[in-house]
């Protein structure tokens, strides 16, 4: 204890302590997490809300078939691709959430890729990439769109990335594509007949940096 | 939606500017911070059932604390991730147009970063001490709760932590 008690400090002083702000993004992943938990916690529901389950199914094949009737090819596509981009973040949350992060622990390339042979029917290719910065810290199998398929795992300081590797026989050479969906950070490009699909709360920039530097390393 | 979730997004959510900040203003580094509050919300939720009502403001930012607390266990055990917890950039400067006295002179000429520097260097239990009070307003009792202290150990802490910060910005460490 001091002998000389300071019950207050000067305000010129104090007035240089304030809150800082939480970024948009993290309130976003916060809801959206939030949601998530919110919704598996949720009791199962009685016979009358199967009942009611299976009149909005009726409900939704009616408009469904409404809908396919009015719809052009391109939005289903659309649908297609928001589709996956929730697959996409529901695999990055799960694999952050059940400590399942990596099925393959190693910043070693050579060790994760083999570790694939056998358990896909294709090679994803498989870089370290820690000289720019994001560091390779193993590989899981997953699923997308109703297949197996390979996630690597970098980091970028504290942050997960998590890529999906799945075969796109035939597809374009694409540049990156980059959207936002409840507060992660979604990149995706084609490459060498694979579509690779990033996932991450790095920022834009960084994500967009970390696609680029994955593509010049092929 | 269920009840539970209701009351946390009318209760707990509103407090994501306090928790962020006490997280940035402990861990010092934007990123680890976001991360911490995440995993602060995470455990938040899993235990809203466990909060008695009341203020869910410093019920949350002891849980925070406690996320902060888990990251500096686990940056000491990974060292050799790189480590840059330098955070200069202190919050914005909003503008507001200060009264000149010739006694306050030279606090005048501080700038946030170096009061922010300065708060960085304080030893932790000072350093949440006085950022629970000085920023978030808590009033002895509850920094007490958070900080699992009695509140004797609080007011000597804070009293501490000014003078350690006001010397340290007066240059006379």
């Amino acid at each position: 204890m001091t002998t000389d008690p300071m019950p207050e400090l000067p305000s010129e002083l104090r007035q240089h302590l304030v809150r800082y702000q939480a970024p948009p993004g993290l309130k976003r992943r916060i809801g959206y997490m939030i949601e998530q938990q919110s919704r598996a916690a949720a009791p199962t529901p009685g016979w009358r809300g199967v009942r009611w389950r299976w009149a909005s199914l009726g409900a939704s094949f009616a408009c469904g078939a409404l809908l396919a009737l009015s719809v052009v090819g391109y939005r289903d596509a659309a649908q297609d691709e928001d589709r996956v981009e929730q697959q996409i973040v529901a695999g990055h949350l799960r694999s952050l959430m059940a400590a399942h992060l990596t099925d393959v622990a190693s910043t070693d390339q050579h060790t994760v890729k083999p570790w694939f042979t056998g358990k896909l029917d294709y090679a994803p290719p498989v870089i370290d990439l820690a000289q720019e910065g994001f560091p390779l810290v193993g590989g899981r199998l997953d699923y997308l769109q109703g297949r197996p398929v390979a996630a690597l795992v970098y980091r970028r300081r504290g942050h997960t990335i998590n890529v999906f590797v799945a075969p796109a026989p035939g597809g374009i050479a694409s540049g990156t594509t980059l959207v936002e969906k409840q507060g992660w950070q979604l990149a995706a490009w084609n490459q060498q007949d694979m579509r690779f699909r990033a996932v991450s709360d790095v920022s834009r920039d960084e994500l967009l940096h970390f696609a680029t530097a994955l593509q010049q390393q092929r | 939606m269920s009840d539970r979730h209701n009351r946390f997004e009318d209760e707990v959510l509103p407090c994501l500017d306090a928790a962020y900040s006490l997280a940035r203003w402990l861990v010092r580094d934007e990123h680890a911070a976001e991360d911490v509050v995440q995993d602060a919300y995470l455990r938040a939720f899993r235990y809203f059932a466990s909060f008695h009502g009341g203020d869910a403001r410093p019920w949350l930012l002891g849980i925070v604390r406690n996320c902060c607390y888990s990251w500096f266990a686990q940056q000491k055990r990974a060292r050799e991730i790189e480590c840059d917890v330098e955070d200069p950039d202190g919050p914005s400067l909003d503008s507001q147009d200060r009264a000149e006295t010739p006694e306050t002179l030279l606090l005048l000429k501080m700038e946030r970063a170096q009061v922010t520097a300065a708060v960085a260097r304080l030893p932790v239990p000072f350093r949440e001490a006085l950022v629970l009070r000085e920023i978030e307003e808590l009033s002895y009792d509850d920094i007490a709760r958070v900080l699992q202290v009695p509140k004797g150990t609080v007011m000597s802490r804070l009293s501490r932590a000014r003078r350690l910060l006001y010397n340290d910005l007066r240059g006379d460490r």
